[in-house]
């Protein structure tokens, strides 16, 4: 019997440590495996015990891309827990500091990490000989969003202003000023990415994904809405638990989510972006139309063009916020703790992050619980490898090895955050 | 243009500390024109910081199960570059790969020094081990003599040619 095995022992351009194994028999794929071997963290467990007031502190050190995230995930829930709501201007600076963490994470993704697969170079360093201009345009992009994190969460990695009930500091309006011009920039650089992008060769592949993501009536999500899928799910983030659930496999550090009775979904842009295209704005529709994306996209290999997308609306939102921008009467609302419990999801640039937090009367944290977004994508990613491999296996095995590594980089997986991820194993006979 | 030391490393991760160890060492000692600057290490944020830049000096910790406290010195300029085994991943994108992607981008200063530290210990919360104290001393004793052996004269402002 022919067979065949495709192996990628530590996957390069992803974030964390990881490996897969497509085992292929007469022709067919019989099985694909991801292997998340980075060790767990252990995070909510040692949250047990600590102040309320810390939770946004702790988990930005769950990862150094995308720290806003864990710490927008945290304080809306604590927040949820202590009945406060943070508005007006305060929210819309917790929007403008996701827009950083937009830009900066997929622009690293887009033209570090995934763009030398499309090239065919084996990295960034190789692809700016030959395409120095781009990858200066790149690095530029990146640098626009992290100096948005900078100013408002103090630095770029693991931002410490931060806090439940509002930010430690908030900007003047003067501070705002130089970013705006840059970003101005940077929305044209979007745009002109949006163009690069969309003339990369894409394998024609789809797959009928259940898309989760946020949905709010007005906006594109960043923050707040309603838990959503294209299958009819509307739940909010307190009903997170009874919809889905967390199971361990034995290859994985991290835990695989699935929908209770419902099977594998798919968290991030693709899934953001068909549940919300009409939330986006006229100039970021008509450059997606332009890219040849439709109101929805089910070609994965097509979420580089989807990023770039939303690094052009995260742009265009970061000019409307800092156009309006009031400073606030104070950095924060206060807050008193109690016993509770409080739950939130958000949209890290990977996808929806739910956190879900029970506290002691004096608002020490008894118990914590994460589900980040390339958790939630295991089975998504294995079930593309799975169905996707058959097709290129025509292809010599350095060729298919590389088809199957970028089929995972779709995902711009982070390993990291997931264990609480690569190898890469094409078993063909 | 500009004379530039970067310390790198994380100070919560014992011999981690030494680069910005060293350069807290050079405060004051160092000239006027010289920016004394401490870094994480990630490698856009480390090429953005090497822009405008014609003489350059890392000082990193470094783990090749050489001796700890082992001075190692690499001239990038004259096409030397540290190399990091470890697997490649976008958190793993460091010194190495910024280097590589600055001399790839014409962006290298024209004289880029790297003087690495071997470590012991690199775990979180503890300090840092007498091998690696004693080889701190040493490498901002060096970089001082080599600041002084290149001062930042016109001329020097070149960068080195994309391969």
């Amino acid at each position: 019997m022919a067979r065949k095995t495709i192996k990628v022992d530590y996957l390069a351009r992803v974030e964390g440590e990881g490996a897969f194994k497509v085992v292929v028999r007469s022709g067919a794929v019989e099985s694909a495996e991801l292997n998340i071997f980075e060790p767990p963290r252990f995070f909510e467990g040692f949250l047990r015990g600590r102040a309320f007031t810390e939770a946004p502190d702790i988990t930005a050190r769950i990862c150094g891309i995308c720290p806003v995230a864990y710490q927008m995930s945290a304080v809306h829930a604590m927040e949820n827990a202590l009945g406060v709501a943070v508005t007006g201007s305060l929210r819309d600076l917790r929007r403008l500091i996701y827009c950083g963490e937009w830009i900066e994470s997929h622009t690293l993704h887009i033209y570090m990490l995934h763009a030398p697969d499309f090239l065919g170079y084996a990295g960034a360093v190789d692809m700016a000989h030959d395409h120095g201009d781009i990858v200066r345009r790149g690095l530029a992009l990146k640098k626009a969003g992290n100096e948005l994190l900078a100013l408002l969460g103090g630095r770029e990695i693991h931002p410490i202003n931060v806090r439940v009930g509002g930010f430690y500091r908030t900007p003047r309006r003067r501070e705002m000023a130089p970013l705006a011009e840059r970003l101005k920039w940077a929305r044209d650089a979007a745009i002109d990415t949006a163009r690069w992008v969309a003339g990369f060769d894409f394998p024609e592949r789809e797959r009928d994904y259940t898309f989760v993501a946020l949905r709010h009536p007005h906006e594109y999500p960043f923050n707040e809405g309603h838990i959503v899928s294209n299958h009819g799910l509307d739940v909010t983030a307190a009903e997170y638990d009874e919809h889905f659930e967390e199971s361990q496999v034995e290859r994985s550090t991290a835990l695989h989510s699935r929908l209770k009775g419902g099977g594998s979904y798919l968290v991030g842009p693709l899934a953001r972006y068909s549940l919300n295209f009409e939330r986006l704005s006229p100039l970021t529709k008509e450059v997606a139309r332009e890219a040849g994306l439709g109101p929805a996209c089910t070609n994965p290999y097509r979420s580089i063009v989807v990023r770039a997308i939303e690094v052009l609306y995260a742009c265009e939102e970061a000019l409307r916020i800092i156009e309006r921008y009031e400073e606030p009467d104070a950095p924060a609302v206060p807050i008193e703790p109690q016993a509770a419990i409080g739950f939130a999801a958000t949209e890290a640039p990977r996808g929806l992050l739910y956190h879900r937090y029970r506290l002691e009367p004096e608002g020490t944290i008894a118990e914590a619980r994460i589900v980040p977004p390339t958790s939630q994508n295991q089975a998504s990613i294995e079930e593309d490898l799975a169905s996707f491999v058959g097709g290129f296996l025509d292809l010599p095995d350095d060729a298919l090895r590389h088809r199957c590594e970028q089929t995972v980089r779709n995902y711009d997986p982070c390993i990291s955050c997931s264990t609480h991820f690569l190898r890469l194993e094409i078993d063909r006979g | 243009m500009r004379r530039l030391v970067i310390g790198i490393g994380n100070a919560a991760r014992g011999d981690d500390a030494a680069g910005r160890s060293a350069v807290r060492l050079l405060h004051g000692k160092v000239p006027e024109d010289v920016a004394v600057e401490e870094h994480d290490g990630e490698a856009t944020a480390l090429l953005a910081a090497l822009a405008d830049t014609s003489i350059a000096f890392l000082i990193d910790a470094c783990a090749s199960e050489a001796p700890a406290g082992s001075i190692h010195r690499f001239d990038v300029g004259a096409g030397e570059t540290p190399r990091a085994d470890s697997p490649v991943s976008s958190h793993g994108l460091g010194l190495a790969e910024a280097l590589s992607l600055a001399r790839a981008l014409g962006q290298l200063p024209a004289r880029c020094i790297v003087y690495a530290i071997e470590g012991q210990s690199f775990e979180t919360g503890a300090g840092l081990s007498p091998s690696v104290t004693k080889a701190i001393g040493e490498v901002v004793r060096r970089v001082l003599i080599e600041l002084a052996a290149t001062p930042a004269v016109e001329g020097m402002a070149q960068c080195t040619k994309p391969r």
